[in-house]
């Protein structure tokens, strides 16, 4: 494929290739399509296998003092999932959705660089697999432990050689350093794909949001991720050359490692959500058939955002005993971020605010979205807000908030940009009987397990508890959340059969079901190895319907 | 009109849930004396109150916005619904409006501006409170996983239970703590009393607590610090007026030495027992496990592991990784008759 092999098939090939042939063809290609493909199923895979250690986890929690699994294994659990869930879900979905999707909306035929482009994807897979097999290998090396167990963020000492022994913190740290460069290069190749491969007259003003957003996310990836390869470069020193930056036994600092873990950890929050507002930021307007309202004005919050982010870390941290003035600063500058937030929920309510909406799925996902989006915003205020959050932090409460971003914000607009882009990376539909049950349980799953959820933080349970006794006023409501995954399992399982199905008897898509105006839907679905036979010249940030609509073009009121 | 899709019925039966849960939570169901249920809005102390109160404003403020946006959100769905029999026409194409942006900038603004202040006033209230001179001052040292608790000013040691007395507006007796840590970082929370602060090595942090109804305060270490991070719990025991004097004079004392215990007494300092625990009057100085001097004044074993029972001793001491999976005190594999003897003597420790 790629380079070692220029011509084009026009026909079908009579045999199918061998399975040994089409496996060669996945491992070598630098097509950006493929690899964003790559990327997305490998990152949904993530999704159930974090997503089933998430259920063990509700299965324990569901009644108090019991004991499905032991104290350690119950911290694996929660360690292996919150670390999958962020490096190896979310990152490589941004991954795969700007690979796939940022080349064929500027008109590019590829990514500016097409090898580092499969080396990230393979760096990622590497380090993804690396955290997994500290199952097996890090007892199998020294005897100690298996997967790491210190909790996502690894909050130093706990981290130390004293307090953890093995090899499973190794596998932490090496998994997240190995997938971090991989991360870096795809960010790199981004940027550099968006600056100097648009097509003729795309300026970029008239790019479409997704890819606005999609670079703004690669900036951040290059500010945000060094700070956690150097802690985790530190922390390797601390653990195996006698370095002393976290360890207070010596003099070291625990309060450091936090300040790095979230300086990166913050604006991460960031990088997995604008790109589910950069596929919100698609749907909505073409499914309401009207343009986004306030192009520029979304484009100066997401950067806005991008900027903010990276001063409000330390609201991770307002228990830990900052000065007043310290507490003072992060709370406004956090509370500061809802501002560009705000905006953008108003410009997308202004968007479908006297148009046509259409509930097509993908644009059902985008209203979940928006409703949900909308409560994880006024949580996450509250705990903004320093003397709450000195009751809030560290409890279900958060686990609720940060869910609800994640979940009810970003996973749903995931949802939303696979049901609205399958048909264009595969070439047929997925069916609407299934998404809608998909849709449904998972909602209503979702709601059943997060809404609930707030409620035992205010009553004061902490995270990461492996169980709580009777009397607390916890019981009922750990059930109900528990209970809630049953849907959530049903929704993932509709959704995988839809895409099963689909992909061999879906009813085949065309070039543009969505009757929608960015350049993916000018070329064929699947599109062609090299996107496009022309490649297009546009003259506003509506390709498609300037073509549809030649006597009330876009570009008239540029 | 015809009420949309039923999709969105959904939605509003889980909003109403989330304010009814929220409101329920709220509500002060008990008006007197603390229950096992550690409602934060449900105070028994200055700091923890002026929380709630603070509390009050921020979540008045959300629910309006979000009363709001959902009703736009609603709203638009439903009247600018896909409706059948459309004449198949694009809508009016309108791309955006500078003034309206402006709004719905500058509003958000302002509000955070007037949140910002709130804010800033109720963290300095509770955070840069100095002690008086009649406070209590007390050391709280997180270890994995249980909690020593020392009282320089009173020369007493104690473990898990924090004791100290009401403050009253006749005679205010807030209690200012200094949290350290002996190993990793931990967070000492009792959500009725204050909201939490970390328990860092290295580090000192303080918090301060004022107590105004007396009773038994649960709360739980809030930062994970290892295998059994659930099972480091909390309790505050708030006395009485002059209650609290009578304790502390009890706990002064050296350990009791009745002579029918002699053989587990025997037993206990024959065996590695005093390298980790501390029996005030003995040679037993270990500092790594509780002070035990008077172990059988507290209310549970293992950091709210078990009940103290004699049932629950026996069974901690026989093997206490049944009971606390991970902790690191050992099974010291006593014969049954060493058992019993141990047992005894352990119960003498009052």
């Amino acid at each position: 494929m790629g380079a070692a092999n220029p011509e084009i098939p026009l026909t079908r090939p009579l045999v199918s290739p061998s399975i040994v042939t089409r496996l060669h063809a996945l491992v070598v290609t630098v097509d950006h399509k493929k690899l964003g493909l790559m990327y997305i199923s490998s990152a949904l895979f993530f999704l159930v296998v974090a997503g089933l250690m998430a259920s063990v986890i509700r299965l324990q929690l569901a009644v108090p003092n019991s004991n499905v699994v032991a104290p350690d294994t119950f911290n694996r659990l929660f360690t292996v999932h919150g670390t999958a869930m962020v490096f190896f879900v979310g990152m490589p979905i941004v991954a795969g959705l700007s690979n796939y999707l940022v080349p064929l909306m500027i008109g590019a035929r590829d990514m500016a660089f097409p090898r580092l482009n499969a080396f990230g994807f393979w760096m990622f897979l590497f380090g993804a697999v690396l955290l997994y097999f500290s199952y097996i290998g890090a007892p199998g090396m020294s005897g100690h432990g298996s997967a790491p167990d210190v909790g996502w963020f690894a909050y130093a000492p706990l981290t130390g050689r004293a307090f953890s022994r093995g090899n499973s913190t190794d596998y932490w740290t090496l998994s997240l350093l190995v997938s971090g460069i991989g991360s870096l290069a795809s960010a790199t190749n981004v940027i550099a794909t968006v600056f100097s491969m648009r097509c003729k007259g795309m300026t970029l003003m008239r790019m479409p949001l997704f890819v606005w957003m999609m670079v703004v996310v690669s900036g951040m990836m290059l500010v945000a991720l060094p700070p956690l390869t150097a802690a985790q470069i530190m922390l390797l020193v601390d653990r195996y050359l006698g370095g002393n930056f976290f360890n207070t036994q010596a003099g070291g600092s625990a309060v450091l490692w936090q300040h790095f873990f979230w300086i990166f950890g913050h604006p991460e929050v960031y990088i997995l959500m604008i790109p589910g507002f950069a596929c919100a930021s698609e749907i909505i307007p073409v499914f309401s058939r009207k343009p986004i309202f306030g192009y520029s004005a979304m484009v100066g919050a997401t950067t806005m955002i991008a900027f903010v982010s990276m001063g409000v870390w330390a609201h991770h941290m307002f228990s830990v005993g900052m000065t007043s003035v310290g507490n003072t600063f992060f709370m406004v500058s956090t509370m500061m971020i809802s501002v560009p937030t705000g905006i953008k929920i108003f410009n997308w309510l202004a968007t479908m605010y006297g148009g046509k909406i259409r509930f097509e799925l993908p644009m059902l996902c985008c209203l979940a979205f928006l409703f949900q989006f909308l409560i994880a915003g006024l949580t996450g205020i509250m705990l903004a807000a320093v003397p709450l959050d000195w009751q809030l932090t560290d409890s279900y409460f958060v686990v609720a908030h940060f869910h609800y971003v994640l979940i009810g914000g970003m996973l749903f607009c995931i949802f939303g940009g696979i049901y609205y882009w399958f048909p264009k990376a595969t070439g047929r539909m997925l069916n609407r009987k299934l998404g809608l049950w998909h849709v449904a349980l998972f909602f209503i799953g979702f709601h059943l397990t997060f809404d609930t959820m707030h409620i035992p933080g205010l009553l004061g349970m902490p995270r990461r508890i492996y169980t709580y006794d009777a009397g607390r006023g916890w019981n009922t409501l750990n059930l109900i959340t528990s209970i809630g995954v049953i849907f959530q399992i049903a929704g993932i399982a509709c959704l995988a059969l839809n895409i099963l199905i689909s992909l061999r008897k879906g009813s085949k898509a065309g070039d543009d079901p969505w009757d929608a105006w960015t350049l993916e839907w000018a070329t064929t679905s699947p599109p062609p190895e090299y996107n496009f036979e022309t490649v297009p010249v546009v003259r506003s940030a509506r390709p498609l319907w300037d073509l549809k609509h030649p006597e009330d073009p876009d570009w008239k009121y540029e | 009109m015809q009420f949309f899709i039923p999709n969105n019925c959904r939605l509003i039966n889980k909003a109403w849930f989330i304010f009814f849960a929220l409101g329920l939570s709220a509500a002060p169901v008990f008006a007197d004396g603390p229950s096992g249920v550690t409602n934060i809005f449900k105070t028994y102390s200055t700091p923890a109150r002026a929380i709630a109160n603070y509390t009050i404003l921020i979540l008045a403020v959300c629910a309006v916005i979000f009363v709001i946006v959902t009703g736009l959100l609603f709203y638009t769905v439903a009247r600018f619904r896909h409706r059948r029999g459309d004449d198949g026409r694009e809508p009016a194409q309108v791309y955006g409006s500078n003034q309206i942006e402006l709004a719905w900038t500058v509003i958000p603004i302002l509000i955070v501006f007037v949140l910002s202040l709130v804010t800033a006033r109720t963290i300095a209230e509770v955070q840069n409170a100095g002690p008086p001179s009649k406070a209590l001052k007390v050391t709280v040292v997180g270890h994995q996983w249980w909690w020593e608790i020392r009282y320089p000013d009173l020369n007493i040691v104690t473990a898990n239970e924090l004791h100290v007395p009401v403050s009253e507006t006749a005679q205010p007796r807030p209690s200012f703590l200094s949290l350290e840590s002996a190993d990793v970082a931990h967070s000492f929370w009792v959500p009725q009393l204050a909201g939490k602060t970390d328990v860092i090595p290295n580090r000192d942090n303080r918090m301060w607590i004022e107590p105004t109804t007396p009773g038994t305060y649960l709360g739980n270490c809030a930062e994970y610090c290892g295998t059994q991070h659930a099972r480091m719990l909390i309790r505050v025991i708030v006395h009485p007026a002059g209650e609290f004097e009578k304790w502390a004079a009890a706990q002064q004392s050296d350990a009791g030495n009745d002579a029918q215990a002699k053989a587990g007494r025997d037993v206990f300092f024959s065996t590695s027992c005093v390298n980790c625990h501390t029996i005030k009057g003995t040679e037993a100085r270990g500092k790594f496990g509780p002070d035990l001097t008077h172990l059988m004044s507290r209310q549970t074993l293992g950091s709210g592991a078990a009940l103290n029972t004699p049932e629950e001793v026996r069974a901690w001491v026989r093997n206490p990784q049944s009971l606390k999976q991970g902790c690191y005190m050992p099974d010291m594999q006593l014969t049954d008759e060493e058992m019993d003897q141990l047992v005894r003597y352990l119960l003498t420790l009052n």
